[in-house]
This record gives structure tokens, sequence and C-alpha cells, in this order.
């Protein structure tokens, strides 16, 4: 939290000048009471219109300088805090820019959403209620009993008990109920959850014909819910009248006090009113500080979540005197790779090289560490062991975005940004003209359908790419690591949606590009790799086999067993006539 | 027409709440009688105030029997309070209940074209968000909608009993605290929205950029990235200033006007006591009322923004309840027994919006144990086929039979036990991985969810999970590989193992090798049961009796692999660009 504050330090004036005008508020409320016993005292004891008349003018004008000291009270929080959180989202914003794959998969990218947006957001609130108040409501609770102490210091012992008593009920219902409103918070969230796994999974719940079990389901995590809302809103429901009996307890209190100490001639009948008046405000200003108290806790796990992302050192960082390669050559030595936190490896002892303008197939199961392997390429992980070179250099020795810039990525995910598909293309080289992006979409096997849109170019792509099909966002992105040229293109898995013969389209125009980078072709199906240059076969994060087709049919048994399961062996023999 | 609306609204909303009625007018009779009591007090401390005169004029003996009094008064306004706010939450909290589960019955009735057509993330915040919020809204309404306005009245009629003049003070002056209230609302709703508007366009971006961090990076947009949040960030620090600093006015303005109203009270009170036509205990009494009475005012115009908010949150949520729900099976709806699986399509015509065509003239004769192939480029329409199957989708014209019996005579619960779905898309639900693979049959035994489990060949990577099969999977518990989900999709089916399948091969997700032993466990499967597969394998293709081959959502070519071949059309080019890549 203290590391927050730095963000602040532009704001140090108003962050002074906020809550000091806001006590000079509290200072003037706090002599209404006593000026209305003078007007009962003095005023009315004497019969002396003129000078109820004047004191109530002070009034008046104790509410004007009031309303005025209020009025920048609110302006300098309000400046503090929205700057303040502006500056934090933008340093927020840039640390997650700065952050490692490996970062990012342990924390977790939707959390860093959240704490982008809700969570500063919750600490903006919370730093102006901060600045506007948290130091009003307990002055003006200590100030009541000050000025009950200057009143009559024995009548005001009643507030020496009332005070604490009070804080006990108000704090001690709120330290109750807030974890078990964090706890109604997660029932409904379960709740929430139920209702959206039912959503999608809509047809198989239909298909096995359990709707009925789903609603039992469904309406027993609600019933649930709704038990713990009305019992923590039975004892949260305890503050108003226990705090409302103790101040009118204090208040009876001092009716009597007042009447024994008014008996003797110690104080006046304007002086009781006053005490009576100093109570009732403490009940109003205790209770709005057991508020801003619980929106403050909340304000400050949020911080602490936002302070833990700024936190964070990026675990990869460019090298400060960088040597870049050139080319399109890609050399793995005894690379091995092991996630942080991860038990077993990978990726282990891993060793090929590509030549400039070679294609490289990697083919192997689920979690066999396909993607593990290539993502080493443009550094977006650290091999834990050996050397990853490209362009005839370590990739670590290579300025990062240099080394970015000479690799073009379709990712396994295939993902589109909201703009329109040139802004999308633009995104692989920002100066890339109309037609190299037409020749990038035509290789990618994206011309025919880009086309047909009414727009061409200039068609808006929705969030998420979510009006384009699976297949055509793939073809898209694939479109985007083409247009930059790059040396080293990866494609990750990224045909996966395509049908077969476009699939077979796309590999035949890589291989007739006006220039040839390498290229790594990630893949499950054999097809898609069989006439690759050479075919790197992965099984838990060992190669396997590598070499051609023919030879890895020959010598390597993994290879063998997915080559036979997809293509039959009568299959695979039409095929090669083919 | 809006107002019209939130009538229609409020009636639905008490029809849920009229089951509880006898709590409300409980609520409201608590309501009267902790405001009495309130109000009261303050009477009666003026009252011992105004025995308090100066050095030996206290009478103690009637003081004391005033603050026995208040003491009394004190109890009883506080238990009715407390028991009025356990009475509001529970009333409130069992209406929200009532709903939420009523609209999840209901989700269970809706056609699949609602479904398919609204966003899930649309349709359970309807059920769940807003329903919060109504729920909110209702409970604040509740406590303080009765407590406000009988407070109003109630402090109406007891300064009017003990001072009429300085009551005209009070009632002139605090309306002008809630015209400045509005005034300050109404002048700051723009900002405010503007900010949200702003907001809204940040947390996109946000959402987009660091959601797609790793993409960002790989093209090395960082910089560019940050400018332009930084752009957007600059801007909502300016509009969120202005809304925020203008809205924070509100307080501090109807405080001050509170205080003029205390003054007013203070001035024509002091000269009222002057003149001999009021107590200082009754000025106290004033002067505490004065403090109270502006409250209930800011209070229900807080209320009432907020009925407004859940009402139009209620009205989201009954809007859901009232979607046409399904056609339910027929009065003479036949249960379809273990069906031989003899499907019969006759000239069906099918589209997702009417004027669109899509499906026209499809007939399909497939006799009990067949194979039928779907085959075509991605995006195609296979699906389609599978909606009218399982009659997630009723026909527009044509029919569909089993074993002679139209699907529209059938219950659809027996029909769909008929067929065993694997879909690409792997629902599984929070739960264990043996409730998970019972889902279709939760009376099975462990042995045979063990059983169905090896023919799925999920057994062995499920013996490694740490539980076994007692471990809990879903949603976010996450941790099983898209392979792995697959295979317990499988073994769901393997468990009820129906007549007739319905078979997605979905490639793209599967090991190579498990995917083989699923090609063998597909193999056992479909033996002897008529069998439905959205085919990418080339085997599969050949061996089925019929391919039906799809394009932009139409079957355009059906026919046997040779038939097919011969034909030269869309099917064997498709054919021969498969293995004509070098």
């Amino acid at each position: 939290m203290k590391k927050l504050l730095i963000y602040l330090k532009e704001y140090r004036k108003e962050c002074v000048l906020g809550p000091l005008f806001k006590l000079l508020e509290a200072s003037f409320e706090l002599l209404v009471p006593l000026v209305m016993a003078a007007v009962i005292d003095t005023g009315i004891q004497n019969a002396d219109r003129g000078y109820v008349v004047r004191m109530c003018l002070v009034l008046v004008a104790l509410g004007v300088v009031g309303l005025g000291c209020s009025l920048t009270a609110q302006f300098f929080a309000a400046k503090a805090s929205v700057g303040f959180a502006a500056k934090l989202r933008a340093a927020l914003f840039g640390r997650i820019q700065s952050l490692s794959y490996a970062d990012l998969d342990r924390e977790g990218t939707s959390t860093m959403i959240t704490r982008m947006t809700s969570d500063i957001n919750q600490v903006q609130n919370g730093m102006n209620l901060t600045l506007r108040l948290l130091l009003r409501s307990p002055f003006v609770v200590f100030g009541a009993m000050a000025m009950a102490f200057t009143i009559d210091w024995k009548a005001a012992l009643i507030f020496v008990a009332v005070i604490p008593l009070l804080s006990l009920v108000v704090f001690g219902v709120m330290l109750w109920t807030m974890p078990r409103y964090k706890q109604v918070q997660a029932g409904l969230d379960q709740v929430l959850s139920a209702a959206r796994e039912n959503l999608t999974g809509v047809r198989v719940v239909r298909a096995f014909g359990r709707e009925e079990a789903e609603i039992e389901g469904f309406e027993a995590q609600n019933n649930a819910l709704t038990h713990l809302q009305v019992f923590v809103g039975k004892v949260s429901a305890l503050m108003n009248p226990v705090t409302y009996i103790i101040v009118n307890l204090g208040a009876v209190a001092l009716i009597w006090a007042g009447a024994l100490r008014v008996d003797a001639g110690l104080i006046t009948q304007g002086a009781v009113v006053a005490l009576l008046n100093y109570m009732s405000q403490i009940l109003v200003e205790l209770v709005k500080l057991a508020n801003l108290i619980i929106n403050i806790t909340k304000a400050l796990a949020c911080a602490n979540r936002v302070a833990a992302v700024l936190d964070l050192t990026p675990s990869l960082a460019s090298p400060a005197q960088g040597r870049a390669g050139g080319g399109g050559a890609v050399e793995f030595d005894h690379v091995s790779l092991t996630y942080p936190g991860a038990g077993a490896p990978s990726l282990t002892d891993i060793t090929f090289t590509a030549r400039p303008g070679d294609v490289i197939g990697v083919i192997g199961g689920t979690g066999s560490g396909k993607t593990s392997l290539v993502n080493l390429i443009p550094r977006f992980y650290e091999a834990t062991e050996g050397r990853v070179l490209a362009g005839g250099a370590d990739v670590r020795d290579w300025p990062l975005d240099k080394l970015r810039r000479q690799v073009g990525v379709a990712p396994q995910k295939a993902v589109l940004f909201q703009g329109t598909i040139r802004e999308n293309l633009l995104w692989g080289n920002e100066n890339a003209d109309s037609a190299a992006l037409w020749k990038a979409l035509e290789t990618a096997q994206a011309k025919d359908f880009v086309e047909q849109k009414p727009k061409g170019l200039e068609e808006p792509v929705e969030q998420g790419g979510r009006n384009f099909s699976g297949g055509q966002r793939q073809r898209l992105t694939i479109a985007r690591a083409l247009v930059r040229r790059p040396e080293i293109l990866i494609l990750d898995d990224s045909a996966s949606a395509l049908d077969l013969a476009t699939d077979a389209r796309l590999r035949q125009a890589l291989r007739s590009l006006d220039y040839r980078p390498t290229v790594f072709i990630v893949s499950q199906r054999a097809s898609s790799i069989r006439h690759a240059d050479q075919i790197i076969v992965l099984e838990d994060g060992a190669a396997v086999g590598i070499g051609t087709h023919e030879a890895l049919l020959e010598s390597c048994q993994v290879y063998r067993e997915i080559y036979e399961s997809q293509f039959e062996k009568g299959g695979g023999e039409h095929g090669q006539k083919g | 027409m809006a107002k019209r609306a939130e009538k229609g609204t409020l009636k639905k909303v008490l029809r849920y709440i009229r089951r509880y009625w006898f709590f409300v007018g409980l609520s409201v009779v608590l309501a009267a009688v902790s405001v009495a009591g309130t109000l009261y007090i303050p009477i009666l401390t003026g009252g011992a105030v105004d025995l308090i005169l100066g050095p030996g004029q206290v009478d103690f003996p009637a003081i004391g029997k005033i603050l026995g009094r208040i003491g009394f008064m004190i109890a009883l306004a506080a238990l009715a309070q407390w028991l009025m706010s356990v009475i509001n939450n529970r009333v409130t909290y069992r209406v929200v209940r009532d709903i939420r589960n009523e609209a999840f019955r209901h989700l269970q009735e809706l056609p699949l074209g609602y479904l398919d057509g609204h966003p899930t993330g649309e349709i359970v915040s309807r059920v769940i968000a807003d329903v919060d919020q109504f729920a909110d809204g209702l409970l604040m309404g509740f406590t303080q909608l009765f407590t406000g306005v009988i407070t109003i009245l109630g402090t109406l009629g007891f300064m009017l009993s003990v001072n009429g003049a300085i009551t005209l003070v009070v009632l002139l002056v605090t309306p002008v605290s809630l015209v400045v209230a509005a005034f300050i609302a109404k002048s700051t709703y723009s900002m405010f929205r503007l900010q949200s508007q702003v907001r809204g366009e940040q947390t996109a971006f946000v959402e987009e950029m660091v959601g797609n961090q790793k993409v960002v990076q790989a093209f090395g947009r960082e910089a560019q990235a940050q400018a332009r949040f930084g752009e957007m960030n600059e801007r909502l620090r300016q509009c969120s200033l202005r809304a925020i600093f203008f809205s924070s006015i509100t307080n501090p303005s109807t405080r001050f006007v509170n205080s003029l109203v205390y003054t007013g009270v203070g001035v024509a009170g002091a000269l009222a006591v002057i003149g001999g036509g009021l107590t200082v205990g009754q000025l106290s009494c004033f002067l505490s009322y004065a403090n109270q009475y502006t409250k209930p005012f800011n209070e229900i115009s807080g209320v009432v923004t907020e009925l407004q908010n859940a009402l139009a949150c209620a009205a989201r949520v009954f809007e859901l309840m009232e979607e046409e729900p399904q056609l339910p099976d027929g009065p003479d709806a036949v249960s379809l027994g273990e069906a031989r699986g003899r499907v019969r399509v006759e000239d069906v015509s099918f589209s997702y919006k009417p004027g669109q065509r899509l499906i026209e003239g499809f007939s399909l004769d497939v006799k009990p144990g067949q194979r039928i192939a779907l085959v075509g480029p991605t995006g195609c329409g296979k699906t389609t086929v599978i909606n009218l199957l399982m009659r997630f989708y009723d026909v527009n014209g044509g029919s569909i039979q089993i074993d002679g019996h139209d699907l529209r005579q059938l219950t659809r619960k027996s029909l769909r036990r008929n067929f065993g779905m694997v879909l690409q898309d792997t629902w599984l639900k929070r739960g264990t991985v043996r409730e998970n693979i019972a889902y279709g049959r939760p009376d099975a035994t462990l042995e045979e969810v063990v059983e169905a489990a090896k023919a799925a060949h999920a057994h062995s990577f499920i013996r490694r999970l740490p539980q076994g099969y007692d471990t809990v999977i879903g949603e976010e518990a996450g941790g099983l590989s898209q392979g792995q989900k697959q295979l317990l999709c499988i073994a769901r089916v393997m468990l009820s193992l129906p007549p007739m399948l319905i078979l997605d091969e979905a490639t793209s997700s599967i090991d190579t090798r498990t995917e083989h032993r699923i090609q063998r466990a597909f193999a056992k499967m479909m033996r002897g049961r008529t069998s439905f597969i959205v085919a990418h394998r080339l085997s599969t293709i050949r061996d089925a009796d019929v391919i039906l081959v799809m394009r932009d959502g139409h079957i355009i070519e059906q026919g046997s692999h040779r038939e097919l071949l011969e034909k030269g059309g869309f099917y064997a080019e498709l054919y021969e660009s498969q293995f004509a890549a070098t």
C-alpha cells in the first residue's frame, strides 16, 4: 500500500488541504449547539429578541462558511483521488505491458483486468472518502465530547461511557458481518456459475434429459444463498436498534445528571439542551464512520491487489547492450525448459538446426511441448538450459524488440482486435500498404472471404473477432504474421480449424512466397507437416525423432503411430500417389 | 409509455410479494410503531427539559416518571425496528429466491433458438446480477419507504400538535433541500453518463489488450497500447473529476439547507418562547425534529431512484421469463422406447431466420445401423443437422421420423435418450469425474463408471488424477487438457450407450495417439448403431453408408463415396485436394 502513495505525490497539496477544510467545516458544525444554548440562556431568559435574531444570523454565517469549506474540501479530494487513480492505472497498465509470458501465466490475465478496472475504481472511491471523511468523523465525535466537557465536565462523563459502548456495537457488528458478506458474495458467485454452466452446456443437459436435476441443483444452491443472506441480515439489522438504545439511554442519563446540576445551580437549562444535541451528533457520526471503514477496508484490499502487480519485477528483460543477428537460421543447442513452479521439464535436451528457408514441422500429442518449443524462438520464455540461436545470435543477446520484429507468429488462439481488418493486419507492420496486405491475405487463403466483405479491408472486426468464423480468424492471424515479411514464421497449430483442402493450399502458398522465411509448422495433423524439410517429433518434451517424413516412418515408432492413426494403411497409399 | 411499462412490472413484482402479504403487513405495522416511538421520545425529552428550569426549580419525581416512559419507548421502538428489518430481509430474499428459481426453471424450457441467439453472459446477468440489484432496491424500498413516509407524516402531526406556526417554517424551508438535491442530480447526470461511457471504452480496451497480452507482446505493440491507454486515461480523469466533484456537492448543499431549517426553527421558536407560546423543552423537541425531518425526504428521493432502477432490473428478468417456451410435448406424445434406429428424413426444409433459405427438400433414408458422414468445409452448418435430429430446433417443413414416428409426436426426453452425443465443444459439469461420467445415468455404480472410462481410454489418466474418480473438475477447476475432457465426454456416452449416435470427430484438440484409440472406441460404439458423424477423417468418410456434403449451410450432395466421386462434384474436388498438397 505504501508503495502506491508515491502516485499521490503530485497531489500532496490537495491531500493536506482537503482534510483541513473538512475539519474547519466540522468545527463550525460543533459550534452550532453552543450558539443555540446561548439563544436559550441569554436570548430567551432576557427576552432579548434582537439577540435571538443576531445569534441566528451567526448560525447562518456558520452555515455559509461551512458550505464554502466543505465545497473546497470536496474539490481537493476529488482532484487528488481521481488524479491518483489515473496515475495508478497508467502505471499498472505499463507494468502489465512489461511482464513476461511466464509472469502472465502465473498471474492470469483475467485478474489483471479486474485489477485494472474495478479494483482501481474502488481505490479511487476509498481515497476520495478517506480524504473527505476519515478525519472528520472521529474529529466530530471527540470534538462533541470535548465541547461537552467545556459545558460541564461531570455531565460530560456520560459521553466517556457512551462513546466506547457505541463504538463497540458499531464496530462489533461490522467486524462480524464483513466476512459473512464475503461469504454471501461467494454464494452469489456460485449461483452465477451454476447458471452459466447450465447455459453453456444446454445441449448436453437436454441431450441427457437432465433438466429437472439441473433445476434441483440450482435451487439447492439458491436456497442456501437465501438462508445465508437472511441470517447475516438478522445480525446486521441489530446495529440500528442497539445504537439507538444506547444513545437514548445516554440522553436519559444526561437529563437526569443535567437536572441534578441545574438544581445545584452549576449549569443552565440551555446547556442541557446543548449536551443533548452533542449526543445525537455523535451517533450520526459513528454510523458514518462505520460505513466509511467498511468502504476503506474494501478499498485497501483492492489497493493491495493492485500493489501486488506493481511489485512484480518482469522476469525477462532486454539486454542492456544487445547484439542482433540476421537471417532466418534457427538453432537449438541442448535446450531444456522447465516452467517456473512446474515439477517436470516441458522440454528436455532439444538440439536441431534449421537453415534459412527451411520448413520445420513440429508434431506430437497434446502437452508434448510443441508450443513450448516454438515459443523459445522469439524468447517468449527463457530456456532453462542450453542456447537458442536465431539469425546466428543467442536470443538472449538480441534486443527484444528487434528479435520479435524478425519473427512472425500466428498463435494457437486466433485473436483479432476490435477495429478493421486493415488495422488488424497492420499489427504485423505499420507501414505496409494495401498491396502488401492483399498479398499476405492471398497467401493466408483469406483473400476470397475478405474480398466478399462489403467493405473489404475496412470491414469492421468486432471484439475478439467474433464476427468471423474460427477458420477465418485463423487465416487472418496468419496473414497478420505474414504482413511483416518475417525471417522466421511460426504457425502454432494455427490451421487446425481449416479443412484439409484449405490447409493444403495454404502450405503451397507459403512455399511459393517471393522471399523465403524459415517456417515452423506446429500441428497435430501428419498431413500438415509431412512435406517439411525436417520434422521434429515430440513426446513428453523430448525429441524422439528428427528427420524427413520418409526417414521418420522408418525410424520413429511414435511418428509411425501418429501417421497411421490418421492415414490408415489404404488411405496412406492413396495419398502418396496424389 | 415508460410509466405504463413500469406499472406492469410493478404488478408482476407484487404478484411475487403477495405470497408474503402477512409479513409485509406486519412490517408496515412495526414501522409505524417504531416511528411513533422515535418521534414521541423528543417530546418526552422536551417535557423533561421544561422541568429543569433552574436552581431549586427542578421537579425530580416528575422527571423520573418521564424518563421511565422514555425508557419504555426506547425499548419498544428498538424492538419494532429490529423485527421490521428482519422481516424485510426475509421477504426480500425469499421473493428474490422465488424469482430466480422460476427464471432458471424457465431457462430449461426455452427453445434453443432463443439461447443460441442471446449471449450467455447476457442471460446470466439477467438471472443473477439484475435480480441481485432488484433485491437491493426492494430491500431499501421496504425499509426506507415505509419508515420514511410514516416519519414525515408522524413528524408533521407531532409538530402541528405542538405549534402550528413553527411547523409552517419547517414546511416552507424543507422543500428547498429537495430541490437542490434534485437539481444537482439532474445536472450531474450527463457527467456520469459521459464518465461511464469513457470508462466502458477503457474497460473494453483493457480487456482486449491485457486479455491478449501475449499477442500484444509478440507483435511488439506495447508502446502503442500504452499510448492509446494514456489518452483514454486522461479523458477519463477529466470527466471523472467533473462527475465526482459536482455530485459531491449534494451532501454539503443539503446539509446547508438543513442548517437553514434548523436556524429558522431556532429563530421562530426562540421568539415564540419569548412571546410565551412555547416552552424551552418544546423548542428543543422542535430542533431535534428539524434535524431529522429532512432526512426521510432525502431518503425517499434516494429510494425512488433505487426502486426505479430495481424495477428496470426486474423488467429485464421478467422479459426473460415471459419469453415463449418451447412447444411442450403434446398430450398424446409417445415415449420412444429403445429405438431400432431407422431414420427417415422427408422433404425437410429449415432455416434459422425466416426468409433466409438454408435447407430445402432434404430427404434421407437411414436403415438401422447405417453410418452417415457429414462432410464439408468449416462452418458449413453441419451442426444444423444435429440440431434437427435432436429436436433442438423444429423443422419448418417436411418431417423427420424415427422408427416411423414423427419427431414431433415423441416426447423430447425419450427421443434424446435414444441418441448418444459427443460434440467438439466439451462441456463438463462442475463436480467429480464420476458424477460427470454418470451424468446420463446418475444411478450407475462405480464399476460401471470405471468400465465406461476404460472403454473410452480415460481410465488411465483418471487414475492419475489427485483423487481419481472423485477429483472435482469443472469450469474453473481446469487442470484437464482439452483431449482429456473429450475422453470424459466419450465415457459419458459410453456409459448409457443409446441406440443412435451423433459424433463430432474433433481432430484438432486430441492427442494424436489417444485419438487413435478413441477411433477404435468409436468404432466399437458404432457397431450396430445408427450413427451420424461430423467427419474429418478420410477413413470414416469412405466407410460411411451415406455422405452428406454441406456447404454454406446447404446440403449440396449426398451419396456413397463411390457415387460422389463418379459425380465429380464438390466432394470429388474436396477429396482430391486433400492429398494433392506438395
